[in-house]
């Protein structure tokens, strides 16, 4: 639950974005990260930016959650 | 990579023999749980090194009086609960929010803002978000009850759950438990409290507590700087994730905790009271404040019959140790808050128990 998703800032309006992580866009915001700067890569959580990340790192925290997604599919199937 | 995965597990290896005794390696943070199956991280280290599983999913901490407010609520028909996806399907006495979600006042978001928007949306009704994580979720749930008090939202509240993990990993090693050798501490959770916040784990308690990301590479290494550590018969502070985590963290975020939140004592799953490690909502934002609001109190519930939960938490057990696991507790059906969420020890043991 406390993993934050990697995401750049595509849009931003006072402390409102937008965010691209892996070709999914929705809002979240900057507020406590007011450093923030369109065009930076982010790490999201719960719809708040927490942290500026570098392009490798984002890579690859997007890689490890393909495979927890992944993971979780097999939960699911397992389960029911 | 391949070669510092080999020279970080070959060093494990020199300092575990070397050591010669039972190493035992707990982490706190569900992500890390799960990495750390996922890879199989277990299997290749040696015998005497064992890794603990600790008090790091939120959903598994969170008491089932926790759970059985949040129930009580969801009863009565002037509230809208608005609730992380984590925690809808967590059992209290009486059925889980899904049960409950026939009712149709249950409603999955995906961040505190959006339950702050339901209560825009109905003005009839309160909406009750329910606010559990720990520090990297809590500063989302302080902006919007700020927010709220600036835009004379009268109609949203929050029920906070909201817990610390430094209380936490202190009263694990209060209760004696010389169990615990060292902490693998959690990543993003040190984005906010910053790597610095563990010092006084290693300095009070004489324990190797080093940051990691959550990359198999970052775990491995992770490990082989505490047994070098232990090795060296030295505690240190370390964080090997310096692409996001620094020493004193997100200010931003933690002055906003100060602001709306004090630490409070409160129930964890299994362990009991943990003295200020609940973030209770401070006297000027009581009217945001849920359990005031309807005069309802996290009770300290009695544990489900045959659930070792509280045990795995606190490392003192694996869970095939406990005799619902597998048998009556399956992810299909979870009796125990550890088998519910996927970031639990139980759930990751159940689709990998059979890796060491």
């Amino acid at each position: 639950m406390c993993l934050a998703i990697p995401a750049r800032i595509v849009e931003l309006e006072q402390d409102v974005a937008v965010v691209d992580a892996m070709g999914n866009r929705y809002k979240a915001k900057t507020t406590l990260l007011p450093e923030a700067k369109l065009g930076d890569l982010v790490l999201v959580h719960a719809g708040f930016a927490i942290s500026l990340v570098d392009e490798e790192e984002a890579k690859k925290t997007w890689q490890l959650i393909a495979e927890i997604d992944e993971f979780d599919d097999t939960q699911n199937k397992l389960s029911g | 990579m391949l070669d510092r995965i080999n020279k970080a597990q070959h060093d494990i290896n020199v300092a575990c023999e070397t050591l010669g005794r039972q190493i035992n390696i707990m982490e706190v943070c569900g992500t890390h749980t799960v990495s750390i199956f996922r890879n199989g991280i277990r299997s290749i280290l040696p015998k005497n090194l064992k890794l603990l599983s600790g008090p790091g999913c939120p959903v598994c901490v969170t008491d089932q009086g926790y759970i059985d407010a949040v129930l009580q609520l969801a009863d009565r028909d002037d509230c809208i609960i608005a609730t992380y996806g984590d925690m809808i399907r967590v059992p209290g006495k009486e059925g889980s929010l899904e049960t409950k979600q026939a009712k149709a006042n249950v409603k999955v978001v995906l961040s505190s803002e959006d339950a702050l928007e339901l209560a825009k949306d109905n003005s009839a009704q309160t909406v009750v978000f329910v606010a559990v994580g720990f520090e990297t979720t809590a500063p989302a749930t302080a902006v919007v009850v700020k927010e709220a008090a600036n835009g004379a939202v009268d109609n949203f509240c929050i029920l906070s759950g909201h817990k610390l993990v430094v209380p936490a990993m202190r009263a694990l090693l209060s209760e004696k438990n010389d169990k615990i050798n060292a902490f693998l501490c959690p990543g993003h959770v040190s984005a906010i409290i910053g790597y610095g916040a563990f010092a006084e784990i290693v300095e009070e308690f004489d324990r190797p507590c080093v940051v990691a990301g959550f990359e198999p590479v970052q775990i491995i290494e992770g490990l082989c700087e505490i047994c070098r550590q232990l090795l060296a018969d030295k505690a240190e502070l370390k964080s090997m994730y310096s692409a996001v985590v620094t020493e004193k963290g997100n200010i931003a975020a933690q002055k906003i905790i100060d602001e709306c939140f004090e630490p409070v004592d409160g129930y964890w799953r299994g362990v009991g009271k943990i003295p200020k490690s609940t973030l209770k909502l401070k006297d000027k934002y009581s009217q945001f404040d849920a359990f005031e609001r309807f005069g309802i109190s996290e009770e300290p519930s009695e544990e489900i019959k045959g659930c070792r939960c509280g045990e795995v938490l606190c490392g003192l057990i694996e869970p095939p140790e406990c005799g619902l696991f597998g048998k009556s507790c399956t992810p299909l059906e979870p009796i125990g808050p550890c088998m519910v969420s996927s970031e639990g020890a139980c759930a990751a043991w159940f689709k990998y128990g059979r890796e060491k």
